[in-house]
């Protein structure tokens, strides 16, 4: 036992070791948990810049935010990588960021640029959208959902599950959607119908994605599923067996989706200015912005960067998603998503 | 009058000043560790949480005893907890009747495989459950195909009774070890001399078995109930969106509203409750607890004998087995299906084994630079796990002591429910302490990962402390007296008598500590250096990726960490059997 433990010191030490700086310099990017690099992309900036990354994740992205507004001018890191749409406000009033202009901005379209004093600028987005087995409704030679109206009709009775908004972040971003499209006033109305069509709402993606749907790996009894637009390609590329046509599709048309954009700024307060500018560009610029889709299922707002085959093949991009602004989502977050649980859950 | 004499040499004085200055030793690493990472990080929080507060910091309170919703889920939290802890000492009293007492086969094997579920991160559990009780789990296939039906017979997720089963499934391992322990060395002859007198076998258990083991019994279900009153995960996974406990609403008014005032008013309610809890405890077990005549196993435990015994015993295991192992059997029996389901055919798997997962996990697919094999996965939680045990026993060793050899003193009265505030406070809320508090020079741990198993050790104290306080004040003051009489110096009392006797407790509180920093996420999550995930980081990296291979990956790591766990539990078993501490 004892030598057992033994072994255990080395690699204690090596845990500990790696707090420290392990090159010359070390850039510090705070993230939230589902931050991920390929190797050669990171390494390579490392090389350019003769620098050491050290990367610090710190929980999903609302507990990212709150830990970096509470750490406000006084920060844990140079760079603040993960903040979402929905949280864009509360960081930008608590004043977390240094504003930045990144000449990569250029290659990037306006309608990501949500914060126009470019304290956060936007990496990478991903559209909250309807999936539907695509098996179900071919075996009973049912037509798939083309809008969200669509689901109020009879023959999609007991069809639909969605996460719960208070607790899941494509479940707030659904619900959004819903407001952007239907308005203040017609909302409530639409979940309205929706609770009287037997929706199901779950607290996560995982219980609804996972174990409620049946188009994945779930296989449970509800064919139409609040996920991403990019779920499609994602079932085909980690299926086990290579498959021909994707499993699922998702819902694209005019106003369905909601679309959730992360944004990277400079911490107020960091010593490494110049460094972090470095590593902003960089996260703005092709190499970084091709490695997104496959390592954390999000896709590029630079313009020039190209997609894999298999996305030109299976991913669906809506045109025009619902829009929300992040000053109105801060504004009535918590009176909207209050509202929606006194008509779908109580 | 001659004013007294206050020399500093005086023996009468230093012979009075000694059992303070001993008691003041022994608190002050124990409250120096709270006082740092537990009051200060938490205390930082709530000051600026109230001062944010517009209408003063009895605003929040005022808001929350006058909304509805809020006293829904305070009587919640407190109804669910008692029936979990309730159906918990149900199916553990007998199960730990049955390790203490019985010898049979395969009996360390069943004990180890009890702790599993106590390590299983709540995501794995979710999973587990999902896949015995799912809309397309086990049970509901094999009822659908067995009665023909075209829609799953069970919905149990999403209900309290998914609730309430996953805190049974969860925590019946913390009554079979404390009790079952202690019932391990309580003396039979006392129970067979009221046989002899005439006693029935139900008048002796309720007369004589029961009041002894009252200590240990409240005990477990004083931890048993923290857990369960303070339950996030289960809750917000299994209970689906319409149960909340304080944690969860604790949860959501800081991440999702950013409310902090409210937040605070909830933490300090349940930290409030924690301590009521706490102290009604602490006054019952002072009436309950008695110096015993502690016996070794040899003379505690016999084989099974009879048909009716051995029944019974047959019952007692398999209901042990449906409600702890039938999940994770379940979780482990998916992580070697396909799990693609074929097309358009409802609430069916593909038939077939597949080790497909297993070998991906091995596989650096994505090159990233956060692929961890699972073999370093194990070593980063194995380290912080040791780290764990090393840093609450060398707290919980001391703390206990105080307790339990200078219980009645004013300081040991006050500090005492003190102890188990860790227990009820949200891992979101210590974390943005840690945050406020813990930022300047020279201590900026924001960063470090030093923080885990600090976190863990606040999880972990309060178990190593109830664990060892009984076990500490069962030794009778009578061999203590006896051997200082004949000369033993304090130390030396301390070594020969009350570390030998105190050897099992230790072994139990080291076990908690152990399985405690394995199985932890929340407080993990959030001071996470992504290059080296502990295993739960790393499950929850898979089963919240899309497509299926990810998620058989994250089912596959799942089943690797519970063969971990079982094996880290039969070698600790290994080391009961050498009696480690037995007397």
């Amino acid at each position: 036992m004892s030598r057992r433990l033994l072994t255990l010191i080395p690699l204690f030490g090596s845990v500990l070791a790696s707090c420290g700086p392990r090159g010359p310099r070390a850039l510090t990017v705070m993230t939230h948990d589902s931050f991920a690099v390929s190797e050669t992309v990171a390494a390579a900036f490392e090389a350019e810049n003769d620098v050491t990354l050290r990367f610090l994740a710190s929980g999903d992205a609302g507990e990212a935010v709150n830990k970096a507004v509470l750490a406000a001018g006084n920060p844990l890191a140079d760079v603040f990588y993960g903040l979402d749409s929905t949280f864009l406000s509360r960081a930008l009033e608590a004043g977390i960021f240094e504003a930045y202009e990144s000449p990569l901005l250029g290659q990037i379209p306006d309608s990501f640029e949500l914060d126009p004093g470019h304290h956060a600028l936007p990496v990478d987005y991903g559209d909250v959208c309807l999936n539907y087995d695509r098996a179900y409704f071919a075996d009973r030679g049912l037509e798939p959902p083309g809008s969200l109206e669509d689901l109020l009709r009879p023959e999609y009775r007991s069809l639909l599950v969605v996460e719960n908004p208070a607790a899941s972040s494509p479940g707030l971003a659904f619900l959004l959607a819903t407001v952007g499209h239907f308005g203040e006033d017609g909302y409530l109305d639409f979940w309205e119908g929706l609770r009287e069509n037997d929706v199901l709402v779950v607290n996560d993606w995982e219980a609804a994605y996972r174990t409620e749907f049946s188009g994945s790996s779930g296989g449970g009894p509800r064919p139409i599923v609040v996920s991403y637009g990019s779920s499609p390609p994602f079932e085909v590329m980690f299926s086990p067996e290579p498959l021909e046509e994707a499993p699922t599709a998702a819902v694209v048309s005019d106003g369905s989706c909601f679309r959730q954009i992360e944004f990277v700024g400079i911490l107020r307060g960091t010593e490494n200015r110049e460094l972090a500018e470095a590593w902003v560009d960089f996260m703005l610029s092709v190499p970084f912005q091709e490695d997104l889709p496959l390592q954390m299922y999000v896709f590029p707002v630079n313009s020039e960067a190209g997609l894999d085959e298999i996305f030109a093949r299976y991913l669906a991009i809506p045109e025009h998603p619902a829009f929300v602004s992040p000053e109105a989502i801060a504004a009535n977050r918590e009176t909207w998503i209050e509202a929606w649980t006194e008509t779908v859950l109580r | 009058m001659t004013p007294p004499r206050a020399t500093a040499g005086h023996p009468g004085l230093w012979a009075g000043l000694r059992p303070a200055l001993l008691l003041a030793a022994l608190w002050l690493a124990p409250l120096a560790f709270l006082a740092l990472f537990y009051f200060f990080p938490l205390g930082s929080l709530l000051s600026l949480s109230f001062s944010r507060s517009a209408g003063g910091p009895a605003a929040p309170f005022l808001s929350i005893l006058t909304s509805r919703f809020m006293r829904g889920v305070i009587g919640f939290t407190f109804g669910q907890a008692a029936l979990s802890t309730a159906l918990t000492l149900l199916l553990g009293l007998p199960g730990a009747y049955l390790l203490a007492r019985r010898i049979f086969r395969g009996k360390d094997v069943l004990r180890a495989l009890t702790a599993v579920p106590f390590v299983m991160p709540t995501l794995v559990v979710a999973a587990a459950f999902s896949a015995l009780l799912g809309p397309r789990g086990w049970l509901n296939v094999a009822l659908m195909d067995l009665f023909n039906l075209a829609a799953p017979p069970l919905r149990v997720l999403n209900s309290l009774g998914a609730v309430v089963l996953a805190h049974v499934f969860y925590n019946t391992t913390i009554v079979l070890r404390t009790v079952g322990d202690f019932w391990s060395h309580l003396d039979p002859r006392l129970g067979q001399a009221a046989q002899t007198l005439g006693a029935g076998r139900a008048q002796t258990f309720f007369r004589i078995t029961l009041p002894l083991l009252m200590p240990a019994i409240a005990a477990a279900s004083l931890l048993v109930f923290l857990f369960d009153f303070t339950s996030f995960g289960v809750v917000l996974v299994l209970g689906g969106p319409r149960l909340a406990t304080l944690e969860v609403e604790i949860y959501r008014q800081t991440v999702s509203l950013f409310n902090l005032p409210v937040a605070a008013a909830l933490t300090v309610i349940q930290l409030a409750f924690t301590l009521g809890i706490t102290a009604l405890y602490l006054r019952l077990s002072a009436r309950l607890q008695r110096p015993l005549h502690l016996r070794g196993r040899a003379q505690t435990q016999r084989p099974l004998r009879g048909f009716r015994e051995r029944a019974v015993a047959g019952a007692l295991i398999a209901m042990l087995l449906v409600f702890l192992l039938s999940p994770l059997l379940a979780l482990a029996a998916r992580s070697v299906s396909r799990l693609d389901p074929e097309a358009g055919e409802q609430g069916t798997l593909r038939p077939g084994l597949t080790l497909d997962y297993y070998r991906e996990l091995g596989v650096n697919r994505r090159l990233s630079r956060f692929y961890a094999p699972p073999a370093a996965a194990i070593g980063v939680s194995l380290v912080y796990a040791t780290a764990t045990v090393a840093l609450a026993l060398g707290l919980g060793l001391p703390a206990a002591w105080a307790l339990a050899r200078h219980g009645g003193s004013l300081a040991s009265r006050l500090i005492d429910p003190i102890l188990m505030l860790p227990l009820g406070t949200s891992a979101v809320s210590l974390g943005l302490g840690f945050i406020l508090a813990l930022g300047r020079p020279p201590l900026d741990l924001r960063a470090s990962p030093i923080l885990v198993p600090l976190a863990h050790t606040l999880v972990a104290f309060p178990f190593v402390v109830r664990s060892l306080v009984p076990a500490l004040r069962s030794i009778r003051p009578r061999l203590r007296h006896a051997a200082a009489a004949l000369g033993a110096p304090p130390l030396q009392v301390i070594r020969r008598i009350d570390l030998p006797l105190v050897g099992r407790g230790v072994l139990v509180a080291a076990t908690f500590a152990f399985m405690i920093s394995l199985g932890e996420f929340g407080a993990t999550a959030l001071v996470a250096r992504p290059e080296f995930p502990t295993v739960p980081l790393a499950i929850y990296r898979f089963l919240s990726a899309p497509g299926s291979l990810n998620y058989g990956q994250g089912l596959a790591l799942s089943t690797i960490l519970m063969a971990v766990c079982t094996a880290g539990m039969l070698g600790i078993e290994r080391l009961r059997i050498a009696e480690v501490g037995e007397f």
